[in-house]
């Protein structure tokens, strides 16, 4: 039948012109019998005519059929589309879809088409559907088609793809029909040619099908079966435990089924006689050899089904063959599909690779970004500012207050970055006259005082903004993902942030290489007496060193509120993370805080690929790795070296 | 003249006296004699407030004396309120299940009773099987063993790991800030086998003393608090007295002179490290099932930093002075975040303490450091030059 169809499609869409004279209702006279009484096998007759005919009324009329809505009017034997409200029946002509007045259900005479026939109404639907001049519609067609494949879709999907005016929509259904191709054309080369054009494809849909070609249920029997499609026969003891064999041999009948002890104990409480069971009082009951002893006395005298011995399990599952086999009959088309399916989820792996690396690049610039500005005020001045993480939140802050008055994004996030790198640098200069200046001498007190000021700020930015999460929204050619195939894709945020690590390096390295105020704070780095004594003022060069570092943070602030949520805890969730990516990396090297976030991004990657169930555990694990890295560098990967080196 | 170690160390019996009349005085007024001026609640804040100075006073040893800034002394508190913790919900369970289980017909196999509580217990987090670590949570005196074995062989071995590689200063500070995160993050873990977030709870309920009133129990635990805080203060006084005393603080104040004077200074740190770290996890056994629950927040970073701020309010590098500190702070926190502290009206704004106590204690604790490095301890010192 849907090779008549299709035929009859096909020939519906050459010679459009031929059917414009016929009005739909002569139709239906024609087959005044087929329509009110439609059968299996009748009901062809009167789709490739409608088909044929290529009405566009004729869609609404199947749909209405479909849904037992057609009517005759037993007066004149036209037939009506019926409404039925309020105990009147309002009729409609099918031809013009106008109301020709209403009736009562004495003169009217109901088609009701039977399963099989409105089933083979919808098939004739969806190759209406499929070839609709309204793109929406052949679309949604397309989309049914891919969420429930089946066999008597393939010809029409098939028959409607020539003529598809859409090219996108064509290469879709091309795919799909491929797809259904595999799964379900007729012959074994049709399916063979289809799988093995499918084996280029990384997507979940294809692997998806090839996974139902070689989908496999266990089998048990005492030899494996003739002629079965055999996967795999499976070894007791290595493929599937001794249990779980067993488990299989009583679900197929081949065996008894075990006793369990809440069996065991429901059968003994079902026994108890006059305080004994079994011959055992049930005070002494209170072990599994004790229960087992007595139930074996209550099976011995009839009363309960006897347990299965350990010996009697072995022997059942020794006397048993255990297989996997395949729902697909043929062999050939199985290998071939097994065959696609290896060479596809090779190239996925290797994808999955890439893309890990690039999941671990934009991680590493993000440690970078947060712990850089710490790098420089930690390796220069050897001050533990524990209030780093809330300039990263100040820094986020800012961006959202932007936000909140200039509705553009793109135009708020250019302002928002120089004025954030501006307030955290007033802030981190404040911070470091009122405070951090005069604990130079006691590193460990600076690290108490800071925290001090973290907790307050923190604080105050809760009081300020709420504890909800504040959302800093990206422009929009942000967003979305660069993707290079169905497994490969960085979102263009990350790309962003990455792009930023990079000019920030570049741009630290400058100042620090190529400037004098890098020459001044590389000076008093390496010694501040000598410096000192050079005309070189160490105060304004540490002023100036902490309000960078401070001002670095506030645009990693921005940059990071950028793709997570901008809360008054967000600096507390990078300070861990960006002390350890500098103490890893080497104390007073940009290079070594650039060494120190690509080994932490690509290992909590690296960690998270291997568990992928439990980030907590992942991070867990590279906390210990850091601590034991530690012991064998202390210095971190780029340690100085010389005088600078002393503590 | 040879002088005896009261004489050294006045503080000691002035300490001790001061806490024996605290704890005698708390006692008569408590619920228990009848006169309840003080609520059994507030014994048990008490009671705990005890427990934090006894760990307060360990940091001090650990920061003050020897110069170590450790931000993970907290997470040995967290470790012997667990290992307490372990048993006191297993037994308390395991009554429970055994009274259930007794309405049956036949007497429950001991599988069924491990299988109830396991159910009883793990249930929460999706699971019905002991851990391993749970193996001896069935026996007080192996789980009060390993209030001190546990935090003792982890600082041993983190220490040993540290001291070796010579990682000083503010590195060793960060690295004990990692350990304590770790240990934290893992405890967060569902699967860990201790219950994830949930934590352990009910700890206040005793095994064995069900109908006992929590009026007695809080005094007892609060008695007991006041005799592991007095033990704790004069082992640490003997301790930074004697000659080690003497080394151990010329580890604070130069360490490589003092290895260059031939002390094998990594040995004297780790001594003080394990040490602290198990009188911090006695403390930690003390407080959680006065507390009543425990997770791994406790756990987390910023309490071990809470610590160091107690003590450097408090001032270090006097025993004392960290138990001020601890009590002052701690007991000063509550009372702002517990609302009793009362608003201020500021015509256009109004200060809610609960919303400001943490800015104001961040300001006062920048304050301190810069201003009074000697913190409140150093209030006695004044005094005591006056007298002279």
């Amino acid at each position: 039948m849907f090779r008549l169809l299709s035929l009859a499609l096909t020939l519906w869409l050459t010679i459009p012109a031929v059917a414009v004279a016929q009005s739909l209702q002569d139709i239906l006279q024609t087959h005044n019998e087929e329509v009110l009484n439609p059968g299996r096998q009748s009901v062809s007759v009167v789709l490739d005519d409608l088909i044929a005919s290529g009405l566009p009324q004729a869609l609404p009329f199947l749909e209405a059929w479909r849904d037992r809505e057609i009517v005759q009017r037993s007066t004149d034997g036209l037939f009506f589309r019926a409404a039925e409200a309020g105990g009147t029946i309002t009729l409609t002509d099918l031809d013009t879809a106008e109301v020709v007045g209403t009736s009562v259900s004495a003169e009217l005479t109901e088609s009701r088409p039977n399963g099989g026939v409105r089933r083979a109404i919808g098939d004739a639907l969806v190759q209406f559907q499929l070839s609709d001049p309204d793109i929406s519609r052949r679309q949604a067609a397309v989309d049914a088609i891919a969420r429930s494949m089946d066999a008597s879709q393939l010809a029409p999907l098939a028959a409607s793809i020539a003529a598809e005016p859409d090219p996108d929509l064509k290469e879709v259904k091309t795919r799909l029909a491929g797809m259904l191709g595999a799964l379900f054309a007729e012959t074994q080369e049709a399916r063979i040619a289809a799988i093995e054009a499918l084996s280029g494809d990384l997507s979940v849909d294809v692997r998806a099908v090839l996974n139902t070609i070689l989908a496999t249920s266990p089998g048990v029997a005492v030899s494996v079966p003739e002629g079965a499609n055999i996967a795999q026969v499976l070894v007791v003891g290595t493929d599937l435990s001794a249990t779980d064999a067993y488990t299989r041999l009583v679900a197929a009948e081949l065996a008894p089924a075990l006793i369990p002890n809440n069996a065991i104990r429901d059968a003994l409480v079902a026994n108890i006689d006059g305080g004994m069971v079994g011959g055992l009082p049930v005070a002494s009951l209170d072990t599994d050899a004790a229960r087992a002893t007595a139930y074996d006395t209550l099976a011995a005298a009839g009363t309960v089904a006897p347990r299965v011995t350990a010996e009697q399990q072995a022997e059942a599952v020794a006397a048993h063959t255990f297989y996997l086999q395949y729902a697909e009959p043929d062999p050939v088309i199985t290998d071939a599909a097994r065959f696609a399916l290896d060479a596809i989820e090779t190239k996925v792996a290797l994808s999955q690779t890439v893309d890990l690396g690039l999941d671990a690049l934009s991680l590493a610039s993000i440690y970078f970004l947060a712990a850089i500005g710490l790098a420089i005020t930690f390796g220069v001045m050897g001050v533990i500012n524990m209030a780093h993480g809330e300039f990263i939140m100040m820094g986020a802050y800012t961006g959202f207050v932007v936000q909140q008055f200039v509705p553009d994004y793109t135009l708020s996030i250019i302002i928002a970055l120089p004025l954030a790198f501006a307030i955290t640098f007033g802030a981190g200069v404040t911070m470091e006259r009122l405070v951090i200046r005069h604990l130079y001498h006691r590193p460990l007190e600076t690290l108490l005082a800071t925290f001090g000021i973290s907790i307050a700020l923190q604080q105050l930015a809760k009081n300020i903004f709420g504890t909800q999460a504040r959302p800093l929204t990206s422009p929009e050619w942000l967003d979305g993902a660069l993707v290079f195939n169905d497994v490969i894709a960085i979102s263009y945020i990350r790309i962003a942030i990455f792009v930023l690590a990079l000019l920030f390096l570049a741009l630290i390295l400058f100042v620090l290489k190529r400037t004098r105020l890098g020459l001044e704070v590389r000076a008093v780095t390496q010694n501040p007496g000598m410096a000192a004594s050079m005309g070189i003022n160490p105060d304004r060069i540490n002023m100036l060193t902490f309000g960078l570092g401070s001002g670095i943070a506030g645009i990693a602030g921005v940059a990071i509120g950028l793709y997570a949520k901008v809360t008054s805890e967000m600096g507390a969730d990078y300070i861990v993370q960006s002390f350890m990516t500098v103490v890893v990396g080497g104390v007073g090297n940009v290079w070594g805080t650039l060494a120190g976030a690509s080994l932490i991004g690509f290992l909590q990657k690296g960690i998270e690929w291997l568990n992928p169930s439990n980030t907590l555990a992942a991070q867990t694990y590279m906390i210990l790795f850091i601590i034991l890295f530690i012991q064998f560098r202390p210095k971190g990967i780029v340690a100085l070296k010389g005088r600078a080196a002393a503590d | 003249m040879r002088k005896t170690f009261i004489s050294q160390n006045p503080s000691v019996l002035w300490f001790i006296l001061a806490l024996a009349i605290f704890t005698v005085v708390v006692t008569i007024l408590s619920e228990v004699t009848g006169i309840g001026l003080i609520s059994t609640s507030f014994v048990k804040t008490l009671g705990k407030t005890l427990c934090l100075c006894l760990v307060a006073i360990a940091m001090d040893v650990v920061w003050g004396y020897c110069g170590i800034l450790s931000l993970g002394h907290f997470a040995f508190f967290g470790i012997g309120g667990y290992a307490v913790g372990m048993w006191l919900m297993y037994a308390r369970t395991e009554g429970i299940v055994i009274e259930s289980l007794a309405g049956q017909p036949l007497p429950p196999t001991p599988q069924e009773i491990s299988d109830a509580i396991g159910n009883q217990i793990f249930g929460v987090v999706g699971s019905s099987e002991f851990p391993l670590i749970w193996g001896f949570a069935d026996s007080l005196f192996l789980q009060l063993l390993m209030v001190i074995l546990v935090p003792g062989l982890l600082a041993l071995v983190f220490g040993w790991l540290a001291f070796r590689s010579r990682v000083t200063g503010v590195y060793l500070s960060i690295l004990t800030q990692a350990m304590t995160l770790a240990l934290a993050l893992y405890l967060f873990q569902n699967d860990s086998g201790l219950r994830g977030n949930n934590g352990l709870s009910g700890l206040q309920n005793i095994p064995g003393y069900e109908d006992t009133s929590q009026a007695v129990i809080s005094i007892v635990f609060f008695i007991a608090s006041a005799i592991a805080l007095a033990a704790g203060y004069i082992f640490f006084a003997w301790i930074v007295s004697g000659k080690m005393g003497s080394v151990v603080k010329g580890i604070r104040d130069n360490e490589a002179r003092v290895r260059f004077l031939g002390y094998h200074v990594e040995s004297y740190k780790l001594f003080i490290f394990t040490t602290t770290a198990v009188v911090a996890g006695i403390a930690g056994a003390l407080y959680y099932p006065q507390a009543g629950i425990i997770n791994p927040g406790e756990i987390a970073p910023i309490a071990s930093i809470y610590l160091a701020v107690w003590v450097a309010i408090g001032g270090r590098g006097r025993l004392y002075g960290a138990a001020i500190g601890a009590a002052f702070v701690s007991l000063l926190s509550s009372w702002f975040t517990g609302g009793g502290a009362p608003n201020i009206n500021l015509g256009f704004y109004v200060i809610q303490w609960t919303d400001w106590w943490l800015v104001l204690l961040g300001f006062s604790f920048v304050a301190v450091t810069l201003f009074f490095p000697k913190g409140i301890g150093g209030l006695f010192d004044l005094l005591v030059r006056k007298q002279q």
